[in-house]
């Protein structure tokens, strides 16, 4: 048969490719049949959470620090419960990550507070002294873009029927009213932060990348 | 058919990629060599200002070196070893010869725009997959030039039985597609909402889904990508070189299939204690020690075509290249299955002796036999002899002291970090903040960034040796049969 193959290379092609796709198929599909359930109280990322996840992905948090607490009482000593599969319904993408030269930030949200982070990205080895992460200042320069946030949020609720405005669920609505509570939520985090700068921006009506990043990150709990 | 002068083969684009595999080297090592020191010292992060930061410039580094520096590799060998033993020149169809140079410049124009778009933080963040949707698409249509180009050869081939080579070729080819399309399939969001970026998208899996799909995407495509095309290239090119027929053929087919039966089901070695369903770990975790038989299988095979003619390691560099890139792949193919086992994963993961294993192959195997590959072309491609053996010699020496240092400081920051993460006092509070396991590790990194510019520089003597052998090398009459024509 083998030489057969070797000899009808359309034969081969679609041979070798039904022996690799099996396992994909064995593998992957199940679980996709029972889609992961958000575990009761997990709501989708508000406008701004979700334009600060963006600005996470954009300087690569996830590179150095994971959103994964495994199972081991080392671990939940130090970041608290461990993650559950219905935590991640609404992570598009999931932001797990693969190393940790930082620590896990799964649960950030509940030990640090947001003038820490402020702190952190401006000069790390201010709240952590000995940290080998770079500054992040121009996270305090460059505005934070809201408009594709309400995009991806709203597809999210258009495509994957997200619950936004459902009851007890963060409130999407028209752009302008997304805008309006996007500055509502930053004012509240633009209170709580210290640089005056950002302060300023934010009476001007612009929404530093710290601000969204900010918030996301106290989401995490 | 006359061995010699029967068929002219045409080397145009094989060219090309050479010349791109070693642009794309120097630069995804390079990138690679600084990041690794910013680690070590993290003032280095704030030479360009927010595009200088390590997490701007991690995944330029694997990208660059992944789809740059390797691809290129790949495409290269695939110019030169398709036409050979199919027994077919590419010029002799106009259509394929199109094809050809349209992957060519589209590659490159897809490369130029990675590394801009990656610069400035547009990324999707999985790993090994950060291009935006529009750039997703570009490399659809690159990769479906190359499958074009493999098929269309393979129509108009002389030769009937297809070479072991040429089965790898082909896997690498339909496993890539199929891993990439999945893993990037995406929602552009500008055309569902009509504002914001236009290139924005997001993933059609969520959570959970979305790691799986991740994984199955990232463990197989360093497979698909890394492992299947670099047997492909050893299979041709260590025959070639040494003039010993491989040593098995049941051996090859053996491993050959188990291989493409396997290698897929291990990706869920990377979820080991998450949260996704616990038969897919333990599905992860058998599987990858599976993996081990047809990753020896290959590997046993291409030492055995040594058998009787271990000397030829003393008196040829290319044949040990390659002799040591094969040691080095039964190497990372052992660690990887140890890295699987749920009580090493439960250590390990996260740590830092992940990316010394990635390095261990990367380095080791698929760098090793890159280079091997391409100065076994150069003197039938260039018709020149291959300028220094001495600097081949050297430039082995230095890597291996490179790739020594990477993997060994990596393996004990790696067990350093896990142990001291789960470091328990006697009362059983943790023992250690998470700093402590941070600045601990720094030595470490240090030598670990020092191997890779060792790694490196041996790079650059690879890349002089190479241009000398094109530029100012002694001309050869007639095409070498093996073992390439070196000047001393």
């Amino acid at each position: 048969m083998f030489h057969w193959l070797e000899r009808n290379p359309f034969f081969f092609a679609v041979g070798v490719f039904l022996v690799i796709a099996y396992a994909g198929a064995v593998t992957i599909l199940p679980d996709f049949m029972e889609t992961a359930r958000p575990v009761v109280g997990t709501k989708p990322y508000t406008v701004l959470e979700l334009a600060g996840r963006q600005v996470y992905i954009k300087d690569s948090c996830n590179a150095c620090h994971s959103q994964l607490i495994r199972p081991f009482k080392s671990e939940t000593d130090r970041y608290g419960m461990y993650s559950l599969s219905g935590e991640y319904a609404y992570d598009r993408p999931f932001l797990w990550g693969s190393k940790r030269t930082g620590p896990d930030l799964m649960r950030v949200g509940n030990y640090r507070t947001s003038d820490w982070h402020e702190y952190h990205m401006l000069e790390p080895k201010s709240v952590v002294p000995g940290s080998i992460m770079p500054a992040y200042k121009h996270m305090f320069k460059n505005n934070a873009d809201i408009d594709t946030a309400y995009a991806e949020a709203l597809t999210v609720k258009k495509v994957f029927n997200a619950p936004y405005d459902q009851p007890n669920m963060p409130k999407l609505g028209t752009h302008e009213e997304a805008k309006k509570a996007v500055m509502e939520e930053a004012a509240l985090v633009v209170a709580d932060m210290k640089s005056q700068e950002v302060k300023e921006a934010f009476k001007r009506g612009e929404i530093k990348e710290i601000v969204a990043l900010i918030a996301y990150l106290n989401r995490l709990k | 058919m006359q061995a010699r002068d029967a068929l002219n083969y045409d080397y145009s684009v094989a060219k090309c990629f050479t010349y791109a595999a070693i642009l794309f080297g120097i630069v995804g090592m390079l990138i690679g060599v600084v990041i690794a020191y910013q680690m070590a010292f993290p003032e280095l992060n704030y030479l360009a200002g927010e595009y200088g930061t390590y997490s701007r410039l991690r995944p330029l580094h694997t990208s660059g070196v992944i789809f740059g520096f390797l691809l290129s590799g790949i495409f290269a060998a695939w110019y030169y070893i398709g036409q050979r033993v199919l027994k077919v020149s590419l010029a002799e169809s106009k259509f394929l010869m199109f094809i050809s140079k349209l992957h060519f410049w589209l590659y490159m124009i897809l490369m130029v725009i990675a590394v801009v778009t990656l610069f400035m933080g547009i990324s999707t963040s999985k790993e090994y997959a950060e291009l935006e949707w529009p750039l997703d698409i570009l490399v659809v249509v690159v990769w479906v030039l190359w499958g074009l180009n493999i098929f269309g050869l393979i129509g108009i081939r002389r030769e009937k039985t297809l070479y072991i080579s040429i089965w790898y070729f082909i896997a690498s080819f339909l496993g890539v597609a199929m891993l990439y399309l999945f893993n990037n399939m995406e929602v552009p969001t500008y055309f569902v909402a009509g504002t914001g970026k236009w290139y924005h998208s997001v993933s059609m899996y969520a959570g959970s889904n979305d790691a799986m799909v991740q994984w199955w995407y990232g463990h197989n495509a360093v497979g698909f990508v890394f492992t299947v095309p670099i047997i492909a290239m050893i299979y041709y090119f260590l025959p070639k070189e040494s003039g010993q027929p491989v040593f098995s053929y049941k051996l090859s087919l053996l491993s050959f299939w188990g291989l493409m039966f396997v290698y897929l089901w291990a990706g869920g070695h990377h979820l080991i204690y998450s949260t996704v369903p616990d038969w897919v770990q333990t599905m992860g975790s058998i599987f990858s020690i599976i993996l081990i038989l047809p990753s020896w299988g290959s590997a046993i095979n291409i030492l055995l075509t040594m058998k009787g003619q271990w000397g030829q390691l003393k008196e040829n560099p290319l044949v040990k290249l390659m002799i040591f890139a094969s040691t080095f792949y039964m190497f990372s193919t052992l660690e990887g299955p140890i890295l699987s086992i749920k009580s090493v994963n439960a250590l390990a993961h996260f740590t830092d002796w992940i990316p010394g294993h990635v390095h261990d192959g990367t380095l080791g195997w698929v760098g090793f036999m890159t280079m091997a590959a391409l100065f076994h072309m150069a003197p039938r491609m260039f018709k020149r002899e291959i300028y220094s053996k001495k600097l081949i010699e050297a430039q082995f020496w230095i890597q291996t002291t490179g790739i020594i240092l990477y993997f060994s400081s990596m393996w004990i920051a790696g067990i350093t970090q896990g142990m001291m993460w789960r470091a328990t006092d006697q009362f059983g509070n943790l023992a250690y903040s998470f700093i402590d396991t941070v600045t601990v590790l720094i030595p470490y990194y240090a030598i670990r960034a020092t191997g890779g510019l060792l790694y490196l520089i041996g790079f650059f003597m690879f890349t002089y040796n190479m241009y000398k052998t094109m530029t100012a090398s002694k001309a050869i009459e007639s095409e070498p049969q093996n073992a390439s024509p070196m000047a001393a």
